[in-house]
């Protein structure tokens, strides 16, 4: 390594599989927990499922900084909102504010995201923010590095409305398999489950056994 | 003859002919000149109490070493304190802009900061900036909800963790960290491990050096201890290597007696 590293010129960026599908009551969401710069591992406990609302999360991909940045803006002026209608927000209005920032700063953003949740009006919903700011409601939609590699997996197991239990366990083997191909995703598989009564949080660590592999691991996995 | 005229003016706005020229000047192997950055070990932990912060102290101007013994462990507020790496002076500059806005926050809420509301003012800065800032910094401090941990990168983005490795030296104190982290540590095996995790940095790293800077963050107590460890002392020389007087032979001695004498006119100055 040289004296004069430059470790500073590396922009922080989310290689990444993100997931997110609809099932009857509800949305599962799922991502790996890798962030990289460069060829280092910058976080590998990364929570890519970020909270924007209680009932409604985003799954991040992209640059950690512009998506940390347009998310943090969103919760914010949601939370705004809530307090001003007394009201939950809608899922729809979410997307709407995240495809806003990220259409009118396409050129400034590398983001793409996911926004997932639930709401009295609509149900479980999936929406699709991809790279140019295009806005798309999808019943199932991967994102990310990672996705290229899970599109026949998806195509093949995926049904519509399905049980919980069987969504959670396709979304797990599918980001298992994008993180078991793709370099730039990693780690654990998080997967939230969102309902009429919040989230669920779930974590699969990549082990036979479906323990941690590290012993340090489990203390601090859970927390944001 | 007015439209003559009117090419003659110079174009309204900026002017970016510098920037081609720059870019030009580039490509043919201009070195521009450069800032003193800190090539870096900095490092954080939670333990069972609360936080430990630790830093080298080498800065250096390319492969010159610039400061042997600078303070890397930036004051943020009473319970906050922030690692830097990156250019020396955009770390200084954002901690000590930062740290302002703390205190003003708390005389305004009248409550002790959080480190949370540190973590946001930092990355919202550095993102407005675009990675322009080159400040990488790792966060650490105690409030009312319990000991935190920070890495925040020059973009803005930034991960809250149990511990973080910043710096040319980051991915050598991160295998002290991964191997041997645990939760709950006492807080003499939390400075044990954090003095172990800079040393690697400033051994294996040619950007790090010098010494060790700790500052250990409990709740209601801050201990700064200004280089803790003397990681690089400088060896006593085993050996006297001037001659003894009377090693060469004095053949003969001449010594002249000079006198000089000077005389000093002033000339008048002309007036026009």
């Amino acid at each position: 390594m040289q004296p004069d590293f430059d470790f500073t010129d590396t922009p922080v960026s989310t290689g990444t599989t993100i997931m997110a599908v609809e099932f009857d009551g509800g949305v599962v969401i799922g991502a790996d927990s890798r962030t990289s710069s460069g060829a280092y591992v910058a976080n590998r406990v990364t929570d890519k499922l970020t909270r924007i609302t209680d009932k409604v999360y985003c799954c991040r991909s992209g640059s950690a900084a512009d998506t940390q940045a347009i998310a943090d803006i969103v919760a914010y002026s949601l939370n705004y909102h809530e307090n001003q209608t007394n009201k939950d927000a809608l899922v729809f209005e979410a997307a709407s504010e995240f495809r806003n920032y990220c259409y009118s700063y396409r050129e400034s953003l590398l983001a793409g995201i996911i926004v997932a949740g639930w709401d009295e009006q609509r149900g479980g919903q999936v929406y699709s923010i991809p790279l140019g700011g295009m806005l798309t409601r999808e019943s199932c939609t991967i994102g990310g590095s990672g996705s290229s590699f899970i599109y026949g997996f998806v195509r093949e197991h995926y049904r519509p409305n399905m049980a919980l239990e069987d969504c959670v366990t396709f979304v797990k083997k599918a980001v298992q398999h994008a993180i078991y191909h793709d370099g730039s995703s990693g780690g654990v598989v998080r997967i939230g489950i969102i309902t009429k009564d919040g989230i669920e949080r779930r974590i699969f660590y990549n082990t036979e056994s479906g323990a941690s592999a590290v012993s340090s691991t489990p203390s601090f996995i859970s927390s944001e | 003859m007015d439209l003559d005229n009117a090419r003659e003016l110079p174009r309204a706005g900026f002017n970016f002919d510098n920037c081609k020229r720059n870019a030009t000047l580039l490509n043919r192997g201009f070195k521009p000149p450069i800032t003193t950055k800190t090539g870096t070990t900095i490092v954080g932990i939670i333990y069972k109490d609360g936080v430990i912060l630790g830093a080298d102290t080498r800065a250096t101007e390319g492969p010159i070493v610039s400061d042997k013994n600078c303070a890397k462990i930036h004051y943020l507020a009473k319970n906050i304190y922030c690692c830097g790496a990156g250019t020396a002076a955009d770390t200084e500059m954002t901690t000590d802009l930062i740290s302002s806005q703390l205190e003003l926050h708390r005389l305004q809420t009248d409550r002790e900061v959080r480190v949370v509301a540190a973590n946001t003012m930092l990355k919202q800065m550095l993102f407005r900036y675009q990675g322009h800032i080159s400040a990488a910094l790792v966060l650490g401090g105690v409030d009312k909800t319990g000991p935190h941990i920070y890495s925040i990168h020059p973009h803005g983005s930034s991960d809250k963790l149990p511990y973080a490795t910043m710096g040319s030296g980051s991915l050598a104190a991160m295998t002290v960290f991964e191997s041997r982290w645990k939760p709950d540590l006492s807080e003499e095996e939390g400075k044990k491990l954090v003095r172990d995790a800079d040393p690697t940095g400033v051994f294996n790293d040619l950007g790090s050096g010098s010494n060790i800077d700790l500052c250990v963050i409990r709740k209601g107590s801050v201990e700064y201890l200004r280089n803790y460890e003397l990681a690089n002392k400088k060896g006593k020389r085993q050996l006297d290597y001037r001659f003894k007087t009377g090693t060469s032979t004095v053949l003969h001695t001449n010594i002249k007696d000079l006198l000089v004498t000077e005389r000093v006119q002033a000339v008048p100055m002309e007036i026009s």
